[in-house]
C-alpha cells in the first residue's frame, strides 16, 4: 500500500514540476486548492444554485431543457393550507403531516437527548472507577450504521422479541411496537437517542473537563452546598458547550433520515415520515417524480438548517471567548 | 430545606463524609452506569447472539439468550440425522428416542437400540433434547446464498477508495490555504464555510442530475466522488498545518525541493496525526452511508452493505437468520477500528463536531 502510494505520488510530482516552472511558486497555490475547488464547485454550489432553478420548475423529466416553468407554483402547492394546523386541510397535505412529525420529534428527541447526555456526563466527570471504559460504553452506538442501529432494535421490538417477551413475563399483554403509531413514533425518538447521545455526551465531558479546578476549590472553602456549587458555578460555566450542542443535535435532528427510514419505513401510515424522506419519496421513490416539488420543500428545509447554523457559528465563536 | 438538599445531594467525594459508607449518590451513579451498560450493549450482545441462532429457535417465544439447537443423530437404515427427544409420559417416560415422522399430534419415534421398531407416542408427551450450539450456517449461507462478496466489496472500495481521495483533495487544499500567501484566499475560505451550510441532504435532486450528467448513475463513482471534497476535512488540516512553522519549508526550498515535494515529503508526514482522525472520520462516514448510495445505486449488484441490509428486511422479514448474520459482519468492521482506536475517535470527533 504505502509503495503503492509513494509511486502514485512520484508520478504527480512531474506534471506539478512542471507547473511550478511555468507558474512561479506564489500561483501553485491554486494548482493544489483546483482538485478540491472543482469537487466544491460541481457537487456542492452548483446544485445549490440548481436547486433555485429546479424549485421553480414542474413534470418529471429530469433535464432542465425539458421542464415546464411554473414560477412559484411549487411553493404554493406547498405552502397553501386553510388552516395551517391541520395537515388534511392543505394542498400537499403529506409534505405539512412531515412538518408536524419533524417538530415534534426534534423537540422531544432534543430535549430527552441533551438532557440524558449532560446527566451522562455529569456521572461520568465524578469519581468512579473506570472512566474510560464507561465514555467508550456510551459512546459505542454513535460508530453504528443507521441501518444496523434500526434492525436491532427492530429486532428487539419485533412480535416475538425481546421487549414483548419482557412484558409477557410481567404479565402484561404483548403489543405490537412498530403497527402501533404512538409507540412506533416513541421508539424513532428513543432509538435516535440512544444512537446519538453518546456523541453529545464527549463534547458535554470535555467541556466539564475545561471547567478550572480551582473554582470548585474554592466554592468548598466558602462552603457552598453541591446543589448551589452544581447551579452556580458548573451550570453558567458549561452553558457555551451546552448551546453548541443544542444548536448542533437540533441541525441533526431536523435532518434525521435514515435511521428511522429503516427503522419503521415512515409508518405505520405517515407516522414517523419526517421532511427528509419527504424529500426523497416525493423526487426519487415516488412516480411519478417531483423532482421540482421535493427541490421546493427542501429550500424551506434549507433555509431553517441556514437559521440554524449561523447560530451554530454564533455559538461556537462565543464558545471560543468564552 | 437547604439542610435537607445538602443531606440529599452529598456524596461520598464530600470532605466530611469521606471514608463512610456507600452513599445513596454512589448508589445511583452505579446504578446509572450498570444501566447504560445493559442499555447501551446490551441490544448489540443480543443481536450477535440472535444471529447464532437456527431459525427453529428464533422462532421460539420466549427467546432464550444462548443458542440452543436440538441434538440430532444417525441411526442404521435412516438416511437422515433424526431429532432426540425426552419422553416424559407413559411407559417409556425418561427414555431418549428418536422422531423418525410427525403426523399431525401423532410422533413416530423409535429407540436408539432398536433403530427398527416404531412406537407411536403423543406429541404432548415428549420434549426436545438441546444442546449449546453456534449456527454457523447462518452465516455460511450469506455467502451461497447472496451475493455477499459482491455487496462487502462494493462497501469496501467505496469506503477505501472515497478516504484515499478525500485525504489527498483535502489535505492539497488545507496546505494551499495554510502556507501560502495569495489574493483571494479569504474568499476562498469563505466559500468553503459556506458549504458547510449546505447540507449533502438539501441538494438531493440536483446533485442527482449533475451525478448523472456525469454518467455516474448505478456506478460506485458516484458514491465517491461527490463526497470528496468535505469542508470538515479541509478546516481539520488546515488548523492543524497552521501550527506547522513556516522555517521548515524555507530550508526546504534552500535545498532545491520542489513544492510538491515540501508537500508529500515534510508537510503530509508532519500532519499525520491530523490525517489520522481524518481518515477515522472518513472511514465511518462512508461505511455507514445511506441516503445518497440508495439515491445514485438502484441495481442490486451495485449496493453496499448498508442498501442490501435495507432492501433485504422488506423481502426477507421472515429470513431473520440471515439478516441478523448480514447485520453483525456489517456492524463488525466499526466494531474493529473502534475497538484499536477507541481513545483517537472520541477525540477526533469531538473536536471536529462530527460532519
Amino acid at each position: 500500500m504505502a509503495v503503492f502510494l509513494n509511486s502514485c505520488m512520484r508520478i504527480i510530482e512531474i506534471p506539478m514540476l512542471y507547473l511550478q516552472q511555468k507558474l512561479g511558486i506564489s500561483k501553485l497555490a491554486w494548482v493544489f486548492l483546483l482538485p478540491n475547488l472543482l469537487l466544491f464547485g460541481l457537487f456542492a454550489f452548483l446544485p445549490v444554485v440548481l436547486n433555485l432553478v429546479y424549485a421553480m420548475t414542474g413534470s418529471d423529466q429530469i433535464l432542465l431543457e425539458d421542464r415546464t416553468w411554473v414560477g412559484m407554483g411549487n411553493y404554493n402547492t406547498l405552502l397553501s393550507c386553510k388552516d395551517f394546523l391541520d395537515p388534511n386541510s392543505c394542498t400537499d397535505d403529506l409534505f405539512w403531516r412531515a412538518v408536524y412529525n419533524t417538530l415534534s420529534f426534534v423537540l422531544l428527541q432534543v430535549g430527552f437527548m441533551v438532557g440524558f447526555a449532560l446527566l451522562t456526563a455529569l456521572i461520568l466527570n465524578s469519581k468512579i472507577r473506570a472512566r474510560g471504559f464507561f465514555r467508550s460504553v456510551f459512546f459505542f452506538p454513535v460508530l453504528l450504521s443507521p441501518v444496523v442501529v434500526a434492525l436491532i432494535w427492530k429486532w428487539i421490538l419485533q412480535r416475538e422479541g425481546l421487549a414483548n417477551a419482557a412484558l409477557e413475563g410481567a404479565g402484561f399483554d404483548t403489543i405490537n411496537w412498530l403497527l402501533d403509531r404512538h409507540w412506533a413514533f416513541f421508539w424513532s425518538v428513543f432509538v435516535s437517542v440512544w444512537a446519538h447521545m453518546g456523541f453529545y455526551t464527549l463534547i458535554l465531558l470535555a467541556g466539564l473537563q475545561a471547567i478550572p479546578r480551582d473554582v470548585y476549590e474554592a466554592a468548598s472553602m466558602d462552603a457552598a452546598t453541591p446543589l448551589r456549587t452544581f447551579r452556580r458555578i458548573t451550570l453558567p460555566l458549561l452553558m457555551p458547550t451546552m448551546i453548541v450542542v443544542l444548536v448542533l443535535s437540533l441541525i441533526k435532528s431536523v435532518q434525521t433520515f435514515d435511521e428511522v427510514y429503516a427503522f419503521t419505513g415512515g409508518g405505520p401510515g405517515s407516522a414517523t415520515t419526517f421532511l427528509i424522506q419527504y424529500v426523497y419519496e416525493t423526487g426519487f421513490a415516488g412516480m411519478p417524480r417531483l423532482f421540482g416539488l421535493a427541490s421546493a420543500a427542501s429550500i424551506l428545509l434549507a433555509l431553517v438548517l441556514v437559521v440554524l447554523t449561523f447560530l451554530q457559528l454564533w455559538a461556537s465563536r462565543r464558545n471560543a471567548n468564552g | 430545606m437547604g439542610k435537607a438538599i445538602a443531606f440529599l445531594t452529598r456524596t461520598r467525594g464530600s470532605r466530611d463524609h469521606a471514608g463512610s459508607r456507600l452513599h445513596w449518590t454512589d448508589w445511583f451513579t452505579y446504578g446509572y452506569l450498570l444501566l447504560g451498560i445493559v442499555l447501551m450493549f446490551g441490544p448489540v450482545i443480543w443481536l450477535l447472539m440472535s444471529s447464532f441462532k437456527t431459525d427453529a429457535e428464533l422462532n421460539t417465544f420466549p427467546p432464550r439468550f444462548l443458542p440452543y439447537a436440538q441434538e440430532m443423530i444417525t441411526l442404521d437404515g435412516h438416511t437422515k440425522p433424526l431429532p432426540i427427544f425426552t419422553v416424559t409420559e407413559g411407559e417409556l417416560e425418561g427414555v431418549q428416542v428418536a422422531q423418525v415422522r410427525r403426523v399431525g399430534i401423532v410422533s413416530q419415534v423409535v429407540k436408539m437400540d432398536a433403530p427398527d421398531e416404531i412406537i407411536k407416542i403423543k406429541v404432548k408427551e415428549r420434549e426436545p433434547v438441546e444442546k449449546l450450539a453456534l449456527a454457523w450456517e447462518n452465516y455460511s449461507d450469506l455467502f451461497k446464498r447472496f451475493n455477499f462478496m459482491q455487496f462487502l466489496w462494493n462497501s469496501t472500495f467505496i469506503t477505501v477508495i472515497s478516504t484515499l481521495i478525500m485525504l489527498l483533495v483535502n489535505s492539497m487544499a488545507a496546505f494551499a490555504l495554510s502556507k501560502y500567501e495569495f489574493r483571494g484566499r479569504t474568499v476562498v475560505l469563505a466559500m468553503i464555510i459556506g458549504t458547510l451550510m449546505i447540507p449533502q441532504t438539501v441538494v438531493l435532486v440536483p446533485l442527482f442530475l449533475v451525478v448523472r450528467e456525469m454518467g455516474m448513475i448505478n456506478s460506485l463513482w458516484g458514491v465517491i466522488i461527490p463526497g470528496a471534497a468535505t469542508p470538515t476535512g479541509v478546516f481539520l488540516l488546515r488548523q492543524y498545518m497552521l501550527t506547522i512553522p513556516d522555517e521548515i519549508l524555507d530550508a526546504a526550498r534552500m535545498d532545491k525541493a520542489s513544492e510538491w515535494k515540501i508537500y508529500w515529503r515534510i508537510i503530509l508526514p508532519l500532519s499525520a496525526p491530523a490525517i489520522a482522525v481524518l481518515a477515522i472520520l472518513a472511514i465511518m462516514w462512508r461505511w455507514n452511508d445511506f441516503l445518497w448510495p440508495l439515491i445514485v445505486l438502484s441495481r442490486t449488484e451495485n449496493f453496499t452493505l448498508q442498501l442490501a441490509l435495507n432492501s433485504f428486511q422488506g423481502e426477507m422479514a421472515t429470513q431473520w437468520s440471515s439478516l441478523l448474520a448480514m447485520t453483525v459482519l456489517t456492524l463488525l468492521p466499526i466494531a474493529v477500528v473502534f475497538a484499536f482506536l477507541q481513545k483517537y475517535i472520541a477525540t477526533g470527533i469531538a473536536s471536529t463536531g462530527g460532519k
